[in-house]
């Protein structure tokens, strides 16, 4: 190519270039693609202020959907009822709120004893509420590994210190049937009855249960009774 | 224990009676989140209609009685709620499915990594959000996207237990029969309400179970309970 059509082809060109960058200046189509979706004004796609298109979704005022901040937690939970059963005072509960989970092991700000020795004390202490009803010495009444084989100081470290629901992908969900332990949490579960035999039926399951004169403590009577679960969400209507 | 100490337990035990509410699943667990709309009632997991899959379900504000209470419960804008699942085996959540209401939508987030983990959260934008509208009685709104059913609104509780009879068992009042044979005891959530999310999640997307704690605690011997995510609820309260 000779060098004056090569410096022709390179005019028109920077020609073309300058006529879209005027075009880009001028085109309302071009401010679309500039607009964002935090300039305060309904423009480009959205369909309320900064909302719509794509931007958040839209509330029904026509702003954006706001989820910024930072959230601190209140409440959580693991297992069923070990909060509530195991803490004894308002203060262990609220601090048991306050504490992450993989830090319940150690001692905390305020706490004279671990969340452990807490919950050890206070299952004994459900012991000796019976022992004196039952007009025996409470040094003679004392928790006894439980079916699991666990002592009172391992049952409550799995308690305090290792509080979550175990969910296994494969297999059999329960949270316990006799044969499968702690590989989930159906709705139907009776976690009542298995945590109270964990607490009180001793080794073989029945040490408290009513029968040959003993409390009953390892069944509070009631089961899933008139519930119904069927698919997702799985919950029934309200009553 | 001692038996200088047994008039101490009765009365401990005693005090806490007083407390009508004292244990439930953790319906009304501390006296800082009683009564209010990050009181946490349940969690339950298992596996769903789709083997594959996990129904994570966090129910909240429970009990709620029938007809006003329950029609007049909301979720709360500024309480997020948190799915926290542990795949690692340490306690601590590598992935959160997050929950909050706007408007008459909950909004899902997740499963994603958490951008910091422990008792702060900021909501993860950035992950996968699957919208539902919050379903007020009857009616189910389920929304199917991102490989997840999403749900969320009033239920009745799932939960059962004789409330009433283990207040009185705890506080030693009716030792030491205990509690009520079946026939005689009574399930105090029988008639009430909660306010409930579900969420159904593909395993493929929660990563490969830890071996279970029971058998790493050498509760249980090696095979004795399968590979488990450990998984907790947090509801959590915008500070800001």
């Amino acid at each position: 190519m000779k060098i004056y059509k090569i410096t022709a082809v390179f005019v028109a060109i920077c020609i073309s270039l300058l006529f879209v960058q005027c075009n880009d200046d001028d085109d309302n189509a071009n401010i679309i693609e500039q607009s964002t979706c935090s300039d305060g004004i309904l423009n480009g796609e959205e369909t309320g202020i900064d909302c719509g298109g794509p931007c958040e979704a839209c509330e029904d005022t026509g702003v954006a959907l706001d989820f910024t901040g930072t959230f601190i937690q209140e409440d959580v939970m693991g297992r069923p009822g070990v909060n509530t059963v195991f803490s004894g005072s308002d203060a262990v509960k609220d601090l048991f709120n306050k504490v992450p989970t993989a830090m319940r092991g150690t001692l905390q700000d305020g706490q004279t004893e671990t969340f452990q020795a807490t919950f050890q004390n206070t299952l004994e202490l459900y012991h000796d509420v019976y022992a004196a009803a039952l007009m025996i010495d409470p040094e003679d009444l004392d928790y006894e590994e439980n079916i699991l084989g666990m002592n009172a100081a391992t049952f409550t470290t799995v308690l305090a210190n290792f509080d979550a629901l175990q969910v296994a992908p494969e297999g059999t969900t329960t949270y316990y049937d006799g044969t499968n332990i702690l590989t989930g949490r159906n709705l139907n579960d009776d976690v009542i009855d298995i945590s109270l035999t964990l607490m009180f039926g001793g080794m073989s399951g029945t040490r408290f249960d009513g029968n040959n004169g003993t409390p009953q403590l390892t069944s509070d009577g009631v089961g899933v009774g008139t519930r119904v679960f069927g698919a997702f969400p799985h919950l029934e209507i309200p009553n | 224990m001692k038996r200088t100490k047994i008039i101490a337990a009765i009365g401990m035990v005693g005090i806490a009676v007083s407390s009508v509410f004292l244990l439930s699943a953790d319906h009304v667990d501390a006296p800082q989140v009683e009564g209010t709309k990050s009181d946490i009632a349940d969690l339950y997991a298992f596996e769903g209609d789709n083997p594959n899959n996990t129904v994570f379900i966090a129910t909240i504000q429970g009990p709620l009685a029938s007809g006003q209470q329950t029609a007049n419960a909301q979720f709360d804008e500024d309480v997020l709620i948190e799915f926290n699942i542990d795949n690692t085996g340490d306690f601590v959540e590598d992935l959160v499915i997050q929950a909050i209401r706007r408007g008459d939508s909950m909004y899902f987030f997740g499963p994603a990594a958490p951008a910091e983990t422990g008792l702060e959260s900021t909501v993860n934008t950035f992950a996968a959000r699957t919208a539902v509208k919050i379903s007020t009685g009857e009616e189910v709104e389920v929304t199917t996207a991102n490989s997840l059913n999403v749900y969320a609104g009033p239920r009745r509780d799932p939960f059962y237990f004789d409330f009433n009879r283990f207040n009185l068992v705890a506080s030693g009042s009716v030792a030491p029969e205990g509690f009520l044979p079946s026939g005689e005891a009574s399930d105090f959530f029988e008639d009430l309400n909660v306010l409930s999310v579900a969420v159904e999640v593909p395993n493929s997307m929660l990563g490969t179970a830890p071996t279970h704690v029971a058998v790493a605690a050498e509760i249980l011997p090696p095979g004795g309970a399968p590979n488990a995510y450990n998984v907790w609820v947090s509801t959590k309260r915008k500070s800001n």
